[in-house]
This record gives structure tokens, C-alpha cells and sequence, in this order.
């Protein structure tokens, strides 16, 4: 699975050739390659264990990859910590959302990043502005106060948070991990209009999901891992969920890494 | 001290009624520091009606030179507490402030230094303490309250192995003066007049700057209760304090202190970090926080402020013996910010929460005295309290966590 078997209209914003990654014996990624441009979805799925934090931890910086090379933007890059990634505009929404529940939105949304002066004085009416500006142009009403502590949100509440302060650092790769786990069918939905509202801002952005219905609904390109490796790349508008189901769990053995591919994905 | 409006956690947008947002912080467990003022009138108004010579101006300075040792304490304690650690070392190391403070002021001793510098000497001294305990807790990752408990252990052998002869007399005025001084009739006003003058100074200036962003100005009753209540309380001090000798040199520390430490914690970065790493240390970690290193300043904090305090305690005996920082000084410390309100758990409280908890213990201890009544009640009321706060706590943490559900 390499890019001369899709024919994209734009360059890839983040590509890896080739990332292994192995923590003593356990060889948790062997030679996956992955692609995501900017302005589209792309889910990347498979079980549990299949590599998918691991590749996300790779390409964030809290893991550094053993092998293979990670462009951004068609440049080779190195990304040996949190800093390099969100240096090149690389943001991560964790599952565990990663807020400090004692701290209001405004903090959450500048926490390690806070706008201060000489004095590190913090600037809190300037943060104050800028979060309200961010939820209102990600068209998150529901927040009734961005100055009551994290703790009282609802769980759907609390994963706009933590998108917004992703999209709010100037990123151009949002990574989205889990993001409708934990939440009931309306925030779901919530949560999911705000992706496509992402993509549609032309930021690339990565959703790693277990739910298929989540990923049919937005994601524009899936990314299937299994076992460490990659199974293969689907368009979302030629494959079906069974498609998708049946290389999570089987794999689909025409289309193993290395092996050239019969059918290659239509560009979109 | 203060009115005591809970700043840290604001109430939803000004379009809602003043009365809702009360009801809507009660529910979500926001409390502020409103348990324990209601405490403190409720145990003054006690002592009061039950004891003559309690009401008065003398005691009132009596009670703020009895606290101002444990008061500094505790404004340490507030920081260590707000990271979600512990620090058992302070009342020890104070006492090694005390020691560092009399042998460098040792009259006739050939190495014998004005009064100010043995007193930074000292501070700087519990400061290195602080940076040795807190890289342990911080780098290496052995809990703090092991590693506390050994410096709680290792420096009073130190303080009893510094002092041969048992005791050592501070004859050094500046020092002694920490604890004793007290200030002109008319030094007090001009101090109460610069207080009001800075507090409504920086209230203008917040209002100034919210309204050049455009940002809505969030409770603007509590806004102005809080000014005339602070500038109301700030004369009232000093002219209680004019009655009898004056305001002492402690509550100009304690008010210097308050401030300060509410500064840093509430208006800087690195306040920020702390409430962060308190709230979620993984979260502040994945933020780009340098946690290891806020740990490390926040125990440099708790214990040179329990090397300020060491210096009160040993200037207000103009000595220090092999006592010095035991006895009740770790428990008061620690219960007076838990009593205050800040909480165990890490990542909710204020630095006033010490000052206020300060108050109840040493009001409870002194009108107690003047009700000769035996040490033995004294503990037993003081740790009753301190039961009463850590329940409080614990419950108002469940309900805060049930209200995101």
C-alpha cells in the first residue's frame, strides 16, 4: 500500500513510508504507511491491539518510531516529542480527553499555552475573547458559560472543548482519538458535525473509531490496520460496512503490505 | 479578612440571575470559602458571650502574634496541597530556619551578620531543603509522603545535633522585631489607605482591560461587595490594632504574604501549572506542562515559607531550643488550609483558605485559654473541626463530580 497506487488530486499533509515500532519483543507496528490530506476525513480503524495509538503515539511524539520515514507537508521529519508535533501544527484530542476538570474552559482551552506578559502575567480577558471567538466559529452553542469549570459539562460538551482547543493553535492536523466513545446518540452527533465541520475548514483530520456508523458518516478515506500492519486503504463512497468489517477482523490477504494491489482506490 | 466571594470558580454567563448562580454553585458543590467565615463569626459570636476579656482589641492582636508562625505554614501548605501532595517536613524545617537564624545573629560570635540577611540566610537555607525533597518527589518519583516523613525525621536531628547547649538566645533586634514590632498609630492608617488604594486600583484596572477586549464583566454585585467590603475590613483591622499597641509587624507579613501568594497563584503561568497538575497531571503533561519542575518550585514554596514561619515563631520567643517545630505546629499548619477549605484531593482551594483556617484554629485555642480550659479540649475541638472540613470536602468532590454527569 504506497501512494503510487492512488492518484490524489492534492499532495498528502502527513505521509509515513515504512514506521515500525516495537517495544522489546512485541512488535506493535511493522511497515505501515498512512496518508491523510488536507480538508478530508480520514478514519483510521481496526481491533484492539492493531497498532492504531500506537501509530497516533508515533506521529504525536510520544512514542518515536523504531523505523520508516514521516513526511509533513512533503518535507521529511523528525518527531522525537510533543513539542516537534505541535510545532508542525499536529494537535491530539485523546480519548481520555486529557482536561483538567478543576479548570474552567478558557483555562483548558490555554492550558501550557496561556497568553501572559513579561511579568508571566496572564492575560486572561485577551484568552477569554479568543475561546469565545473558536466555539462560536466551530458553532458550539451549547456551552452556556466558557467560565464554568470543565467538571460540570456534559461528556459531549467536554469533547468540544477539547476539539476546539485543538483547532485553536493554527493546527493543520487534527487527530481525533475515540471521540464519541463515551457519549449518547445526540452528542454524537454533536460531536461528529463538528469533524466534518473540521474538514470542511480545510484542516486534515484523522478519526480513529470503533464504531463503523460514526466513520461511514463522516470519514472521506479508511485506513485499516490489523495485527501491527497495514490491511488496506477504502474509499467510503465503493466499500460497504461488511467490507470494512471483514479486513478488521480476517484481513484481507490480496491486499497485505508488499503485495501489489488488484484493485487500487479511486482517487476522490 | 475578605468578604470571601469565590473567584476561582465563576458563575455562568451575566445574563443569569445573581440568586440562580448561587443555587447553581451550591449544586456543583462550589462553595467557596463561605463554610468557614460562617464558622469563624460562629465561634466568635461563642466566645464572645461566653468570655469577658475575649472581645477586645488586646486579644485581637494577641490572637494575630499567636498565628502569624503557623499562618506562613500554611500559606505553603495551600500550594503543596493544590498539586494533590503533602509535605510533613515544614514544622521541622521551620525550626531549622529558626536555628540557621540564631546562629548567624549569635552575639559574640565571630561570624555574627546583620538581622536581615540571617533572615534571607535562613529562608534560602529552607528554600534548598525544599529544592533537595521536592527533586526526590518529582524526578525519581518516591511519594512525597515518605519523603517528607524522612525530613520530617532528619531535620529535627539536625536542629537537636545544632543546638548543644539547648537553647540559643536571638538578641539581634531586626530579627526579634519580626514578632514584636508594632507600627505608629499613623503608620497603620497609611497602610490601610495604600491596601484600599491598591485593591481598587487593580479592580479598575480588570474592569478597564475586560472592557477593551469586549468581554462581559461577570458579576458585577459581588464586584463591588467585594470592594467595599475589603476596604471596610482594612480600617476596621487597624483601628482594632490602634486600640491597644498598634498593628503588629505579623499582620502586615500576613497581608504582604496573602497577597503575594494569591498573585502567584491565581494571576501568573505557573499558578496556572499548579491548579493544572493538581486537576490532571497526565492532562498538564500532555499540555507541554513541565510538571516535574512546578512540583519542585511548589515544595520550595512550602518549605521556605516554612522558613519565614520558623523565623516569626523563633523571634516571638527571642530564642530557639531543642522545641523548636514540634509540638503542634505540622497539624496546626496542614489543618489550618484543609480547615480553610483547600482540598486534599488536589487542584481546588485559595491561598486565603490558609489565612482563614489560621483564624479559627487560633481563635478556638485562644478563647478556649480564656476560658481555662485545659489543652486537652483545645485538641480535641481543634481535630473535631478539622473531621467536620475533610468531610465537607470529600462530599462536595462527589457532588462536583456528579454534576458533569
Amino acid at each position: 500500500m504506497t501512494t503510487d497506487t492512488t492518484t490524489p488530486t492534492t499532495e498528502p499533509l502527513l505521509e509515513l513510508r515504512g514506521v515500525s515500532k516495537n517495544f522489546g519483543s512485541v512488535q506493535a507496528l511493522t511497515d505501515v504507511d498512512f496518508e491523510v490530506r488536507a480538508g478530508e476525513v480520514m478514519a483510521l480503524v481496526g481491533d484492539n491491539g492493531a497498532g492504531k495509538s500506537t501509530l497516533i503515539k508515533c506521529v504525536s511524539g510520544i512514542h518515536v518510531a523504531d523505523g520508516g520515514e514521516i513526511f509533513f507537508d512533503g518535507e521529511l521529519v523528525t518527531i522525537s516529542s510533543p513539542k516537534d508535533s505541535a510545532a508542525l501544527g499536529i494537535e491530539v484530542v485523546y480519548q481520555d480527553l486529557a482536561l483538567c476538570d478543576n479548570l474552567d474552559v478558557v483555562q483548558n482551552m490555554y492550558l501550557g499555552r496561556e497568553a501572559h506578559d513579561v511579568f508571566q502575567r496572564l492575560k486572561e480577558p485577551e484568552m477569554e475573547r479568543r475561546t469565545a471567538e473558536t466555539m462560536k466559529g466551530l458553532s458550539v452553542t451549547t456551552i452556556r458559560s466558557i467560565r464554568q469549570p470543565v467538571a460540570t459539562l456534559s461528556g459531549g460538551q467536554r469533547q468540544s472543548v477539547a476539539v476546539a482547543r485543538a483547532v485553536m493553535w493554527n493546527s493543520r492536523l487534527v487527530i481525533l482519538d475515540e471521540p464519541t466513545a463515551a457519549l449518547g446518540v445526540a452528542q454524537t452527533e454533536q460531536v461528529l458535525a463538528l469533524v466534518a465541520r473540521l474538514a470542511e475548514q480545510g484542516l486534515a483530520v484523522v478519526l480513529i473509531s470503533h464504531n463503523l456508523h460514526d466513520i461511514f458518516a463522516v470519514a472521506d478515506r479508511i485506513t485499516v490496520l490489523r495485527l501491527g500492519r497495514n490491511i488496506t486503504i477504502y474509499n467510503r463512497r465503493e466499500t460497504t460496512q461488511q467490507e470494512v468489517v471483514g479486513a478488521i477482523t480476517a484481513g484481507v490477504l490480496t491486499k497485505v503490505s508488499g503485495i501489489e494491489m488488484t484493485a487500487p482506490e479511486e482517487a476522490l | 479578612m475578605t468578604t470571601g466571594a469565590d473567584t476561582s470558580t465563576p458563575g455562568p454567563a451575566s445574563d443569569e440571575g445573581f440568586v440562580q448562580r448561587i443555587r447553581a454553585n451550591i449544586s456543583a458543590g462550589n462553595l467557596g470559602s463561605w463554610p468557614v467565615v460562617i464558622g469563624l463569626i460562629i465561634i466568635v459570636l461563642f466566645f464572645s458571650l461566653k468570655a469577658d476579656n475575649f472581645f477586645t482589641p488586646g486579644n485581637f492582636t494577641n490572637i494575630l502574634t499567636q498565628m502569624a508562625g503557623v499562618t506562613m505554614l500554611a500559606y505553603g501548605v495551600v500550594f503543596v496541597l493544590l498539586i494533590g501532595e503533602i509535605d510533613l517536613s515544614i514544622s521541622y524545617v521551620s525550626g531549622i530556619a529558626g536555628v540557621v537564624v540564631a546562629q548567624l545573629t549569635l552575639a559574640g560570635s565571630s561570624h555574627a551578620i546583620p538581622g536581615i540577611l540571617a533572615i534571607a540566610a535562613a529562608i534560602g537555607v529552607c528554600a534548598l531543603i525544599g529544592l533537595f525533597q521536592g527533586s526526590i518527589v518529582a524526578l525519581i518519583g518516591v511519594p512525597a509522603f515518605v519523603v517528607t516523613l524522612a525530613g520530617f525525621q532528619i531535620w529535627q536531628g539536625v536542629i537537636q545535633k545544632s543546638i548543644p547547649q539547648g537553647v540559643l538566645s536571638i538578641q539581634d533586634n531586626t530579627v526579634n522585631n519580626v514578632a514584636n514590632y508594632f507600627f505608629s498609630e499613623k503608620a497603620g492608617w497609611a497602610m490601610a489607605i495604600v491596601v484600599s488604594a491598591v485593591y481598587v486600583a487593580s479592580t479598575v484596572a480588570g474592569i478597564v482591560s475586560r472592557r477593551r477586549h469586549g468581554v462581559a464583566i461577570r458579576n458585577p454585585v459581588m464586584v463591588v461587595l467585594k470592594l467595599v467590603g475589603i476596604v471596610g475590613a482594612s480600617f476596621i483591622v487597624v483601628a482594632i490594632c490602634n486600640k491597644d499597641r498598634g498593628v503588629p509587624f505579623v499582620l502586615l507579613l500576613i497581608v504582604a504574604m496573602l497577597l503575594l501568594w494569591t498573585f502567584v497563584a491565581k494571576r501568573t503561568t505557573f499558578g496556572r501549572h499548579v491548579y493544572a497538575v493538581g486537576g490532571n497531571a497526565e492532562a498538564a503533561r500532555r499540555s507541554g506542562i513541565n510538571v516535574p519542575r512546578v512540583r519542585i518550585i511548589v515544595f520550595m514554596i512550602s518549605s521556605g515559607m516554612a522558613g519565614l514561619g520558623g523565623v516569626v515563631l523563633a523571634a516571638r520567643l527571642s530564642s530557639v531550643d531543642l522545641n523548636a517545630g514540634g509540638g503542634t505546629l505540622l497539624i496546626d499548619a496542614i489543618a489550618a488550609a484543609v480547615i480553610g477549605g483547600v482540598s486534599l484531593f488536589g487542584g481546588r482551594g485559595e491561598v486565603r483558605d490558609a489565612l482563614f483556617g489560621s483564624l479559627v484554629i487560633a481563635t478556638i485555642a485562644n478563647g478556649l485559654n480564656t476560658l481555662n480550659l485545659t489543652q486537652g479540649t483545645i485538641y480535641i475541638v481543634t481535630g473535631s473541626i478539622l473531621l467536620l472540613a475533610v468531610t465537607l470536602d470529600t462530599i462536595l468532590r462527589r457532588r462536583q463530580k456528579k454534576a458533569g454527569r
